[in-house]
């Protein structure tokens, strides 16, 4: 139950009236206040600023250091008030957490002060309420990683169990690791800037000699390019398959963008290798060599700048397809209509519209070369809206791609995102957890037998008179692990099942039970059940697990049967039933209080469910329960 | 005396509606088309959303309320303080209400019940229960005898106020107090229990079987059934 509406429990509970005329079932006794005492005002004297609030306010978290009984340790019984010798400030916020049930988190506080000042009073930080989470988490996550920051010169020292592969992997993708490990990549930098610059200076024209025209280096000096092309493409072979051996993860390496890049720049070679230098292949050979201008994307292991651009045009992706797409909508648009413009002009360059299109693009991208002109007017007029709409289309989504680099950029220098999002669903989830604890705290309560002194069953005046004082001692005796809160509230569940004549389950026993139902047919029931006085209801479970099978079985209590209803009828089993009952010293007053019911028996315990069968020697039940029993016997 | 009226402010939020005329359209294209008609209007509902949001209620009086409920001066003090503590505002919307409700009921669904609850609670039926609503029913609920509690929970299974309880009115709010105790029961919750249940009451109280359940068959019927008595003097001692 959410504490924060403790205020209105008297509320549901008057509400639950409404069920009063409905229900068949005599309802159970509602939990009483022994020592009613009103409500009171508790000095909280924090470092000598003293906090006053309502005893009731503090009472509705009874999980933290000032709901429960522990704020009595820090009693002073001179001044009649409670010490604590913290922090002030910082407890103005949880005290106003329990005041209104928001827990906020003060943008002054150091974050660390204040995940103290939370542990020491007993409060999970994740009910932090939603406006302050974000800037919550944000300086815990600056906080670790500046902790991070100082440790990490600590971490890269080598550990004394790697094997040679895991160091080899470390060395290539941390070069600053170990020497060894730099000076190979600085030699790997270095190669590939000559092979770059290699495949540049070959097409270059060198000096003309006197007997032959102008040609390229390369065809030159071909040895001597060839031997320098060899010595590269043998270094990346190295280092690629060095970085192979040593991935722990072969297939993904082999699968990643860089693996792919690195075997694209020395593929053309080994091609280049095999093939013969025969005339018809030779126009393809050719193409091959462009492939080794790929290399330079090796560099992108020596840039991080480099690899946040691909990653950003990656993630642009989308805006890049609207400009492109915008681009070709509007080039088409413009080519026809230049075209259709131009047709009537003499010796006019847009012979086709295919041909304007070159025209168009120069002219949207504010290039202008000139080698086309439009000549008549028609042709200039729209000539000149093409120039300026192309600068709008290329204006708009650039600054998008801009913005996207710089988040993703700086968004790089921060924490991984999964770890962020791995921490939400983890507060998420213990935020759930807290949340369903409210109800398992009833089936929890109900399990424990706590209920069993509560479930008095309103019907006879005069057994209520006998009984009526032993059992509400026993029932204040029980009732006192509980708060008075929470066994109200557990009342006005128990109410609302005496009304439905259904009963609460948790949910994974009610999965269990609903499969088993399944499988289970009704005819297993013995049809003696409801010719016994038995009500419809079953409280009294002992053991500790409790799974609920409609297994009708009318066997003695002494069963050692998983999982297992017992259904104890009236007199029979009663002396057996009584016998074992050595756990509950307290069984004779309530023989007086209950008649028999349906028990579940849990498991493998000896002692089996605490039952109070049927009244032996009380009257017979009144006619008003036999009918209740035809009812649940449906 | 400190008496004074909830002002609720129907407040119309004064929307430019898109159907603006082409004139509007091509008056807006040119320069010198000052948006000074959409400032008034807009300022105009600003205004408005703002008495919107600012709806306060003070209740009556600490003495009037005593005069007019069964409790005593004390007990709604805390009653107030509670009630405050959760509406800021004074008054509590069926939306409030309903989730007020539903978080004493984790395990199944509390707002349809609440809906009726809400209904019967606000018995002047603006929408909104006001802590004086809120404290006469808790008054009747809690302190009055067995003949008004029987008369409030008729109020609460008629749902049209007609005084007749109807067996479509009942499956309705039986409906209501299965969907509370949620999918997970023992035993298992089936289509045809609550219409069952609906049979059982009716057998029980429809005494001239024409169908329907009248005030007087009602209280007459509950008066001599000993576990309804009894259960109405369950929560005496709640406040």
């Amino acid at each position: 139950m959410a504490a924060g509406v403790a205020a209105w429990l008297p509320f549901a509970r008057a509400a639950a009236i409404g069920w009063m005329p409905v229900a068949n079932l005599p309802m159970p006794v509602a939990p009483t206040e022994k020592n009613k005492r009103q409500d009171e005002l508790i000095i909280l004297n924090v470092s000598g600023r003293r906090f006053q609030t309502w005893r009731n306010t503090l009472d509705r978290y009874p999980d933290t250091l000032l709901g429960s009984s522990e704020k009595e340790f820090f009693y002073n019984e001179e001044t009649r008030e409670y010490f604590f010798d913290r922090d002030p400030d910082v407890f103005r916020s949880i005290l106003n957490f329990y005041r209104t049930g928001k827990l906020h988190y003060p943008r002054y506080e150091c974050i660390s002060a204040y995940d103290e000042e939370l542990a020491f009073f007993g409060i999970i930080p994740e009910i932090i309420s939603d406006c302050c989470y974000e800037e919550y988490k944000d300086r815990k996550r600056e906080n670790a990683e500046r902790l991070m920051d100082d440790n990490e010169d600590n971490k890269d020292c080598k550990l004394p169990n790697m094997t040679f592969r895991e160091t080899m992997w470390r060395a290539f993708e941390n070069p600053h690791t170990s020497t060894m490990a730099l000076v190979f990549y600085y030699v790997t930098g270095f190669f590939i800037a000559v092979s770059v610059i290699t495949n540049v200076v070959e097409t270059v024209p060198c000096g003309a000699t006197p007997n032959q025209k102008d040609m390229p280096c390369g065809e030159r000096y071909t040895e001597a390019f060839f031997c320098m092309d060899t010595a590269c493409v043998m270094i990346f072979t190295v280092e690629y398959l060095m970085r192979l051996f040593a991935a722990p993860s072969r297939y993904r390496f082999i699968r990643s963008v860089m693996s792919i890049i690195d075997v694209v720049a020395i593929l053309p070679y080994y091609i280049g290798l095999v093939m013969t230098n025969n005339e018809d292949v030779s126009g393809a050979f050719v193409t091959l060599r462009v492939f080794r201008v790929f290399r330079i994307f090796k560099f992108s292991r020596h840039s991080q700048g480099l690899r946040i651009l691909g990653y950003t045009l990656k993630s642009c992706a989308s805006e890049l397809g609207f400009l492109l797409f915008s681009l070709t909508m509007a080039i088409i648009i413009f080519a026809t209509v230049m075209f259709y413009a131009e047709k009537g002009s003499t010796s006019s360059k847009f012979t086709s519209i295919p041909a304007s299109f070159w025209y168009t693009i120069v002219t949207m991208t504010t290039l202008g070369y000139g080698d086309m002109v439009p000549k008549t007017i028609a042709g200039k007029i729209f000539g000149s809206i093409c120039s300026l709409s192309g600068v709008l289309v290329i204006a708009l989504p650039v600054p998008v791609i801009v913005s996207n680099f710089s988040r993703i950029y700086h968004q790089n220098q921060r924490a991984d995102k999964r770890r962020a999002q791995k921490v939400q669903k983890a507060r998420l989830a213990r935020m759930r957890i807290s949340k369903t604890g409210s109800s398992s705290a009833f089936l929890h309560s109900k399990r424990n037998g706590l209920l069993n002194e509560s479930l008095e069953l309103t019907q006879l005046p005069y057994k209520m008179n006998i009984s009526h004082q032993s059992c509400s001692e026993d029932g204040q005796k029980l009732s006192k692990t509980m708060s008075l809160l929470e066994s109200q509230h557990h009342h006005l569940l128990h109410c609302l099942e005496k009304t439905t004549n259904h009963e609460f389950m948790d949910e994974q026993l009610y999965e269990q039970s609903y499969l088993e139902t399944a499988l289970q047919s009704y005819p297993s029931r013995s049809p003696s059940l409801s010719s016994q006085g038995l009500t419809g209801t079953c409280c009294s479970r002992r053991a500790k697990k409790s799974s609920q099978l409609p297994n009708a079985s009318a066997a003695t209590s002494g069963l050692q049967e998983l999982s297992a209803i017992n259904i104890q009828c009236g007199d029979p089993p009663l002396s057996t039933s009584r016998s074992s009952l050595n756990m509950r010293p307290d069984d004779p007053p309530r023989l007086n209080c209950q008649s028999g019911q349906i028990t579940t028996a849990i498991i493998s315990i000896p002692t089996p469910p605490a039952t109070t069968p049927d009244g032996d020697g009380h009257t017979l039940p009144n006619p008003s329960v036999q009918n209740i029993v035809k009812v649940s016997a449906l | 005396s400190l008496c004074k009226k909830p002002e609720y402010v129907q407040g119309e939020i004064i929307t430019n509606g898109s159907k603006r005329s082409l004139r509007a359209r091509l008056m807006k294209l040119l320069p010198c088309s000052g948006a000074k008609k959409p400032a008034a209007q807009t300022q105009n509902s600003v205004e408005d959303e703002l008495e919107l949001s600012a709806v306060r209620h003070r209740p009556e009086g600490l003495e009037q309320l005593e005069a007019q409920t069964r409790f005593s001066r004390k007990e709604l003090q805390i009653l107030y303080r509670g009630f405050k503590n959760e509406c800021p505002s004074g008054v509590v919307n069926e939306d409030t209400f309903k989730d007020i409700y539903s978080q004493f009921f984790p395990q199944g669904d509390a707002s349809t019940y609440a809906h009726f609850l809400f209904n019967a609670f606000d018995t002047d039926h603006n929408g909104s229960v006001s802590f004086e609503d809120f404290v006469m029913g808790l008054s009747i609920l809690l302190r009055g005898s067995v003949q008004e509690k029987l008369n409030w929970a008729f109020n609460l299974y008629d749902i049209n106020k007609d005084g007749y309880i109807t067996k479509e009115e009942m499956l309705d709010i039986m409906k209501a107090i299965y969907d509370m105790m949620g999918k997970c029961t023992y035993p298992i919750l089936k289509e045809e229990t609550p219409r069952q249940h609906v049979e059982i009451f009716f057998q029980k109280m429809d005494k001239n079987k024409d169908g329907v359940v009248t005030i007087d068959e009602f209280i007459d019927c509950c008066q001599n059934d000993e576990n309804i008595m009894r259960s109405m003097q369950l929560f005496e001692n709640v406040i």
